[in-house]
């Protein structure tokens, strides 16, 4: 296991979640329409594949919700 | 037909999606208001309880152009993170600034509004600011390439209307960009007196979603548009102080 910084808290997640990618298939949302930071670096739908899940990453996952 | 920067809109009322008391209603509601433009706002998203209703996602998105805000903002900082964040989505790159400085009137922060606006306006966003109704402001924000303006007509939420209409005409009367009235909307009649004034359309939320029918509502916002822009290319008429009788003077049955 390792422990990420997941909206705001620590998350344990599993060695083999290596990518943004896997993070999000992990939590059912790779067809949803979100959106990533990474590290505070805003993520392109391309980049999530390639981009690497380390111990102490910090990531936000937002959605657009209501709002006026 | 509205223009704000690259975009070419029909309609010139913006709806907002927040405090709807149901998906369905809201469906309805938008539907009702032929509203091209739909507000947004961004959040985390609870990822423990992914399935939950999302709007946005049941929306056929080639019909509408979203808009989302920067609110929760408090700087400059944030408002361009949110910014940055909503276009990642690659669904838009429409965004309101919104930079709130006071939680208690919701009012403002002009300083890092102007100072959001610059940044994103360099970033190529089409730039949306939300802004007082003070037009030195709202002047230094088009100065600054702001695609649109839109100054509240009051606070966010408070139905009050357009508390200050001579400093709104101020701003529309400058600005080279589109205004558009956003916030304490709170009737038809508000609105119609936005457009009369010459505003190029309105934004509302509150007003709709909170209303006892918002389906009917937000049909009533969409003739109030029609019907006050209609008014202020027709011209009205000057006030007068003393009456003139509509029917001939001459031939008149004794």
């Amino acid at each position: 296991m390792k422990t990420i910084q997941l909206n705001g808290q620590p998350y344990e997640v599993e060695k083999h979640i290596d990518t943004i990618g896997d993070l999000l298939e992990h939590f059912h949302l790779g067809e949803r329409i979100v959106i990533v930071e990474h590290n505070r670096r805003v993520l392109s739908k391309e980049d999530h594949k390639a981009t690497p899940l380390r111990a102490g990453d910090v990531v936000e996952i937002v959605h657009f919700v209501g709002g006026g | 037909m509205l223009k704000i920067g690259r975009y070419q809109f029909q309609s010139r009322l913006f709806l907002g999606t927040g405090k709807f008391s149901s998906l369905e209603v809201q469906r309805e509601a938008v539907e009702a208001s032929e509203a091209d433009v739909l507000t947004f706002a961004i959040r985390r998203l609870d990822v423990f309880n992914p399935d939950q209703p999302n709007f946005l996602e049941k929306l056929d998105l080639k019909r509408f152009t979203l808009l989302p805000n920067t609110a929760g903002a408090t700087t400059a900082e944030e408002a361009v993170r949110i910014a940055r964040l909503a276009k990642a989505s690659n669904l838009c790159d429409m965004i309101k600034v919104e930079v709130i400085a006071d939680p208690k009137t919701l009012l403002p922060d002009p300083i890092a509004t102007l100072e959001a606006t610059r940044i994103l306006v360099e970033e190529g966003f089409t730039v949306l600011p939300y802004t007082s109704d003070d037009p030195v402001i709202a002047r230094k924000l088009w100065e600054a390439g702001a695609h649109a303006i839109m100054p509240g007509g009051a606070p966010i939420g408070s139905g009050q209307g357009l508390l200050n209409p001579m400093y709104l005409r101020y701003i529309i009367e400058e600005s080279p960009v589109p205004v558009i009235i956003d916030a304490g909307i709170g009737s038809p009649a508000d609105v119609v007196q936005a457009m009369e004034l010459g505003a190029d359309g309105v934004l509302l939320n509150t007003a709709v979603s909170q209303a006892d029918d918002p389906v009917k509502m937000a049909e009533a916002m969409k003739w109030a548009v029609k019907a006050g822009r209609l008014g202020f290319e027709a011209g009205r008429i000057p006030k007068r102080t003393t009456a003139s009788a509509s029917s001939p003077q001459t031939g008149l049955v004794k």
